[in-house]
């Protein structure tokens, strides 16, 4: 209860000081946007010159980035700690937060959350019912339960892939250069996996699962009967990424020292 | 001169202090290429060319301009950006030399580093493991090098523009991430620009982002051969004298706008 109420504390200290500053905020905005813009072209553009791909049409792989962008951008809006290493270790900070009554990982979410990213949400959901109408779906009521349940696995797959290499910096102190990599591989979970080879598909299922972000749920609602199992194991990978890495992280933090003064 | 060699050699031996962080990054990398070859391989189906490239040379293509974007990538305009922040550019402003070009040789120290330690050991791992097509021309080799030197000079010149901007904006965070997504699609990192539709194309035609990255890939990959490779590094040095004048009166202004905020 108390973790609620401080969560909720600290969002609507976001706000306010968000607000103060609300040509930044349009920048923002305006930069996500062309974010989500920039992969919308390519396949837009890849789709001008051929008709499938792997036999999947032009919409459902809209479909299926449509779906990406909501787990996507949950993930973007409560943790942000792609800079984990610069900014907590580095720089000593970490030792403040170890002195907060919060767990020490709930107190960095809340501190670095990102509100703004939520927007990606809305923009998923305006991209996922275009492709939606033209692909004519049909959606029973049950889907709905499932929807929530599989952007809410996608969301700690995403978490759970970056806690862990943020907790890696508790033993190295290589700085996070391969974060921004990391996002790029994230892409590839948004095509159809059987177009990779064994490696790269057993690679995105299993060891960094990017694949239960995107094609692996949004095949349920494409009606990809062959892919089911894997549609419905998202929350349980959601679930088992998230403990994995907070279990990294809470041994992490027992090796932790402080960066000097 | 010799100070700015030297910086060169200052920020190599800074990003040497953390090598190891670069095998990660090689391995990973790799992981990226593989899965760009296989969304190509799937992309091209059946087919055996798309606008004048076969499927090896779009593989071959993605390679080389994420190995070359090792080479042309750095941060200056963060940097600038936060010297900015923090005051520190009035400290650099008094020391004798110029800013503008420290950072630029500093952003050169750091793609030398990369391109050893990370491009050539990268490009050797995936040319084992995909079948990529390297060609054995000499004179394609003479102007790729030459075109990623260039790509080099414009894309420094456009991060220092970008990280100028910040000296009158108070927050440039999204304004760099903007400049970021516009340069990875413009720049023909992600797709070749004969690929968009012919009104974009000519669109891009008169912006200077695809000398950074289609040019020199288009020469690697033997696309642009004889004189539309010339052509393409023409348009580049061009790019490179141009982009001089709004640098320098950019400088001019935000100069003059540090002296009202310090004091």
């Amino acid at each position: 209860m108390f973790y609620v109420s401080i969560f909720f504390q600290y969002m609507s200290q976001y706000v306010k000081t968000k607000l103060q500053y609300r040509t930044d905020l349009f920048v923002e905005f305006l930069s996500d946007l062309m974010f989500q813009g920039v992969n919308l072209i390519f396949i837009l553009v890849v789709f001008g010159h051929t008709q499938l791909l792997n036999g999947w049409t032009r919409d459902e792989i809209i479909f299926i980035y449509g779906f990406f962008l909501i787990p996507f951008a949950l993930f973007a809006s409560f943790f942000n700690i792609w800079d984990f290493n610069e900014r907590y270790i580095v720089r000593g900070e970490m030792d403040r937060v170890l002195t907060r009554p919060v767990h020490s990982l709930f107190q960095i979410v809340l501190e670095r959350m990102e509100l703004e990213s939520l927007l990606g949400g809305i923009t998923g959901l305006v991209v996922m019912g275009y492709a939606a109408s033209r692909l004519h779906m049909t959606f029973h009521w049950y889907d709905a339960v499932l929807f929530v349940l599989f952007v809410l696995g996608g969301t700690f797959v995403y978490a759970g892939i970056f806690i862990s290499l943020a907790s890696i910096s508790f033993w190295s102190d290589a700085r996070s250069s391969i974060m921004p990599m990391m996002y790029n591989i994230g892409n590839y979970g948004r095509y159809p996996v059987d177009i990779y080879n064994r490696i790269i598909r057993y690679i995105l299922t299993w060891i960094l699962p990017f694949a239960f972000v995107g094609v692996y749920p949004a095949a349920y609602f494409l009606r990809k009967t062959e892919w089911y199992t894997y549609s419905f194991l998202t929350p349980v990978m959601g679930m088992v990424c998230f403990t994995l890495s907070v279990l990294l992280w809470n041994a992490g933090i027992k090796r932790y020292r402080g960066a000097g003064n | 001169m010799a100070k700015y060699i030297e910086m060169i050699r200052m920020r190599f031996l800074m990003m040497l202090a953390y090598r190891t962080n670069y095998y990660s990054g090689i391995f990973i990398y790799s992981i990226n290429i593989g899965a760009y070859y296989f969304l190509w391989s799937a992309i091209y189906g059946g087919q055996s060319s798309i606008q004048g490239m076969t499927v090896e040379q779009m593989t071959t293509y993605v390679a080389i301009a994420w190995m070359a974007r090792a080479f042309y990538f750095n941060n200056i305009d963060r940097e600038i950006a936060m010297e900015i922040r923090d005051g520190k550019v009035a400290i650099e402003l008094i020391r004798p030399y110029n800013y503008l070009v420290m950072k630029t040789m500093q952003g050169l120290g750091e793609g030398i580093f990369r391109l050893i330690f990370f491009s050539l050991p990268g490009m050797l791992i995936v040319t084992f493991v995909f079948s990529l097509q390297f060609t054995t021309n000499v004179h394609t080799w003479g102007y790729f090098t030459l075109s990623t030197i260039l790509s080099f000079i414009i894309n420094s010149q456009l991060n220092l523009l970008a990280g100028m901007v910040t000296f009158f904006t108070l927050n440039g965070e999204g304004l760099l991430r903007a400049k970021r997504f516009i340069i990875d699609l413009f720049s023909g990192l992600i797709l070749p620009i004969s690929f968009y539709p012919e009104w974009a194309q000519h669109v891009m035609h008169y912006l200077p982002f695809q000398a950074i990255s289609y040019i020199p890939s288009m020469i690697f990959t033997e696309s642009f051969t004889g004189d539309v490779a010339i052509k393409g590094m023409m348009f580049q040095a061009v790019w490179c004298v141009v982009l001089i004048v709004p640098i320098y009166l950019l400088w001019k202004a935000a100069k003059r706008k540090l002296i009202i905020q310090g004091g």
